[in-house]
């Protein structure tokens, strides 16, 4: 049987999952039925100091629905915590004297002074949490203030104020990076230099979910206008994943502490995290979506998964995506595939053929011998996988390595050596292999 | 004989009547007709615009419903037949569209196109508005005879391009069989005359009722008064079972029965029998049988002479007798009407079987009781009113691929034409080329 206890940086958690920092662990309450309901453990929601912010008093989310109105994106305006710090802290010495065997970490978020950093450490240590986690990602009105993503979008704030965290508390320090940068790899190393302890991420993008067209407002609409708000959920997993495999195979942080967050809502979504560097992972929408009881189908997923797999612990798969993330120019140009569609499992819907015909390598057919049939023609088909994203049959079309013979799209033999972009004859800066 | 017996009215508690003819499907909301329309692939050429015979393009509806347009997904359904919002209820969807829906293929579950044809255009009915508009006035004018959907669908069309449109029914009501043949429950709340209503929104068409070829009008006199004739009169006759017993009372047309039952406001004073046999194999014997089941019979059977597969009824329409409580017998012939008192009290019937496609009495005969005995075995044309005007084939009028008949001026649509499907979405779709082609020689002759 696997066993999914986590260890990461130093905190213990029965199980990998744990609720980021948001809505969901904003109290006691909340927190008590998460634990019962088995989550491995929590990121507090945002501390601040007094006196406790304001929220909107309208709606705070907005969303995207898929036409059954499963929930794919949401977006949010909440602010941190809105209740008095002292109230926060004593909830979590509750908890976590409570629920000794569960991660209790913090997060905070205070104006960009060593003293306000300093200061609220040593309350929270008082606490007996696990650990703390520097809210450096939230795009929307904090950022305002200068907190929250207003300094995740500076490399140099973030690493003073890491350093500042570490030379005022014995605690672990995770910092929370926005995704609203062009290149995650700075926060990131600036996370390190500043001596922190892991980086958590992402936190939520910015973003306006949606216009109503009767009233021209963006929504979620307060009194008829809107603020940009941080997206999350399914939709933004993609963008995570990247993010986390950018910091995973950094060669500055390679092997720095991964806390995976962005749109987990499978225990497969979680376990492709960690594949790609994350040491454990972070959930919120998806508990938000359908409440604390999904961390039961992660966990049985996941246990399931590593036992046919035989991995034995989180540690035999952690990172194991990492080398297979390459930049594009060490591609293998070698590498052939078609596209071969089971004609036993075509439905005919014609869908692979006309988004082949009018946006790709015209190299589906409509027609064979008078009859609607759809069939690759090899000596079009480029191997782009278009036809496979768009047909609604599972493993209808497959797209299959010819590995010998002669391609006959280009007419060239194949070659069973790899060869990449950087020694293409095409490429004005390649490099000529040494004798 | 019990108390029960004989052909009465009231058979039900007056409130009952109201339920068992409300819509057959509830019509679906705005969320499941998103999520319905959610499982259309948008297929390319897609096999369910083939397999309608009006070849409406269903994908580019569904994606409209899905998009939050529904009335953008009606135009694009009235585009190919302007009687959607009928052919929606009363369309044998399971053996056109969805037969044809990949989804079926795949799972055996098509998306349900009627449904949501339904959903588009009434939402557009219920705004109301005509999205067609006449063209310029041709100062053409056209006889339409017969304004069920074949007239209905060549009207609207020709009023489309400009020209007057004059129809003649000869019955009080038009719209035809969608107003007298179709069973109550599938066109609820007056639809007919409501589609009607919308049709003739466009303009430029006049109907003039209670007139009927061959005894107020004149085939002759209407290619002279008009510059072009359109015969959309469907079939007035219905086929007698040629067994003795016929002319006894309680064995009825079916047809006649469907028209009364839809002309009476008060279900509790139409009388039916309390065992009834429908004789016949296609939707008017599903339809009979089911809706005199809803008006309290206790026994009702339908008797199909063949296998059941070889009937005209879809699988649906035989599931839905079923459910309803009707019993369908096949392989069973009628060979005499009994009666006493002049009235029917059973029918006999007659074993078959099919060799080589043979079909031949056994001898095993069957007496099965009834007060009542419907006569669901089709319908004839009377080609007497066209004085001979126009060629016959098959018993009905002989068209072309464009609806023309045999005579110049003259063109022809719906059941009263050969090789006529019986299907209303057929009729349209006649009704729609004939427009186009007497638009072609009208704009063309010099």
């Amino acid at each position: 049987m696997a066993d999914l206890r986590s260890t990461f940086v130093g905190i213990k958690s029965p199980n990998p999952f744990w609720l980021a920092s948001a809505p969901p662990t904003d109290k006691e309450y909340n927190v008590v039925r998460a634990f019962k309901a088995g989550w491995g453990g929590v990121v507090w929601k945002t501390l601040g100091e007094d006196p406790n912010i304001v929220n909107v008093n309208g709606p705070r989310y907005g969303y995207v629905h898929g036409p059954d109105r499963r929930l794919i994106g949401l977006n949010n305006i909440e602010l941190i915590t809105d209740r008095p710090l002292q109230v926060n802290l004593d909830e979590i010495t509750a908890v976590k004297k409570a629920w000794p065997d569960r991660a209790m970490v913090v997060s905070l978020m205070v104006p960009c002074e060593e003293k306000n950093w300093a200061g609220i450490l040593k309350r929270v240590e008082t606490t007996g949490c696990d650990g703390v986690e520097l809210n450096f990602g939230c795009p929307h009105g904090m950022s305002e203030r200068g907190m929250g993503s207003a300094v995740g979008q500076v490399p140099e704030y973030i690493e003073m104020v890491a350093r500042w965290c570490k030379a005022h508390t014995r605690m672990p320090v995770i910092v929370k990076l926005t995704p609203n940068i062009t290149d995650v790899r700075h926060p990131a190393r600036a996370a390190k230099k500043g001596g922190a302890d892991a980086v958590s991420l992402i936190n939520t993008v910015s973003s306006i979910v949606s216009v109503d067209l009767d009233t021209f407002s963006p929504n979620p609409s307060i009194d008829g206008k809107g603020s940009h708000g941080g997206y999350c959920g399914p939709a933004v997993k993609p963008i995570a994943l990247n993010m986390v495999a950018e910091i995973a195979r950094d060669a500055e942080t390679r092997g720095f502490p991964i806390s995976g967050i962005g749109g987990i809502t499978t225990w497969r979504d979680a376990a492709e995290f960690m594949t790609l560097g994350a040491g454990n992972v972070q959930v919120c929408t998806a508990a938000m979506t359908y409440g604390f009881k999904v961390v039961q189908e992660m966990i049985s997923g996941l246990e399931n998964w590593m036992d046919e797999k035989s991995h034995a612990t989180l540690g035999d798969f952690v990172g194991r995506a990492v080398p297979n993330v390459t930049d594009w120019q060490y591609l293998n140009l070698n590498f052939v595939t078609k596209a071969k569609i089971n004609q036993d499992l075509c439905i005919k819907c014609g869908r692979c053929h006309i988004v082949c015909e009018d946006t790709s390598h015209q190299a589906i057919t409509s027609i064979v011998n008078g009859k609607r049939q759809f069939e690759v023609i090899d000596a079009e088909c480029v191997g782009c996988n278009l036809c496979v994203s768009v047909c609604p049959v599972e493993d209808c079309i497959d797209m299959v390595e010819m590995a010998t013979g002669v391609d006959p799209r280009t007419q060239r033999p194949i070659s069973p050596g790899k060869s990449n972009w950087t020694a293409h004859p095409n490429n004005p800066g390649r490099k000529v292999a040494a004798e | 004989m019990a108390a029960d017996d004989g052909i009465k009215a009231g058979r039900l508690p007056p409130e009952q009547y109201a339920k068992n003819f409300a819509d057959l499907h509830a019509p679906l909301s705005r969320h499941e007709a998103a999520v319905e329309a959610d499982r259309c692939y948008f297929c390319y050429d897609a096999p369910c615009i083939t397999a309608c015979p009006t070849g409406i393009d269903i994908p580019m509806f569904i994606r409209q419903i899905a998009a939050g347009n529904p009335k953008g997904s009606a135009k694009t359904i009235l585009d190919a037949n302007i009687m959607g919002g009928m052919c929606a209820r009363v369309c044998p969807t399971e053996t056109l569209c969805e037969q044809a829906c990949v989804r079926e293929a795949a799972e055996g579950k098509p998306v349900k196109i009627g449904q949501l044809q339904r959903f588009a255009t009434d939402a557009l009915m219920a705004v109301g508005t005509q999205p067609f508009k006449c063209a310029a006035t041709t100062g053409k004018r056209v006889a339409i005879v017969g304004a069920g959907p074949a007239g209905l669908a060549c009207a609207h069309r020709l009023a489309m391009h400009g020209h007057d449109v004059t129809m003649f029914d000869a019955r009080p009501k038009s719209a035809g069989l969608n107003e007298y043949g179709i069973a109550a429950y599938k066109a609820v709340d007056n639809f007919a005359q409501r589609e009607v209503d919308f049709i003739l929104g466009i303009g430029g068409i006049k109907i003039e009722t209670g007139k009927a070829l061959g005894r107020d009008l004149t085939l002759d006199a209407l290619t002279k008064d008009y510059d072009a004739v359109f015969l959309g009169m469907g079939l007035p006759g219905v086929n007698g079972l040629g067994v003795p017993g016929e002319d006894l009372k309680g064995v009825e047309d079916a047809i006649r029965f469907i028209a009364e039952l839809r002309q009476t406001k008060d279900l509790a004073k139409l009388s039916v029998g309390r065992r009834i046999v429908v004789i016949g194999g296609g939707m008017t014997a599903i339809d009979v049988a089911v809706q005199s089941k809803l008006l309290g019979a206790e026994d009702v059977t339908i008797l199909y002479r063949r296998g059941i597969e070889h009937m005209k009824a879809s699988v649906y329409e035989q599931d839905l007798a079923q459910t309803k409580g009707v019993r369908i017998k096949h392989g069973l012939q009628p060979k005499a009407i009994i009666g006493e008192a002049g009235h029917v009290t059973a029918i006999e019937c007659e074993y078959t079987s099919e060799k080589l496609g043979k079909l031949a009495g056994t001898g095993e005969t069957l007496r099965i009781e009834a007060d009542m005995v419907f006569k669901a075995i089709g319908q004839t044309f009377d080609g007497d009113p066209l004085g001979g005007l126009v060629a016959l084939g098959s018993g009905r009028i002989k068209v072309d691929a464009e609806r023309r008949t045999s005579a110049v001026k003259i063109w022809a649509g719906g059941d009263c034409i050969a090789g006529g499907k019986d299907l209303t979405v057929s009729a349209v779709e006649d009704g729609k080329q004939a427009a186009e082609s007497i638009n072609r020689f009208l704009t063309t002759a010099v």
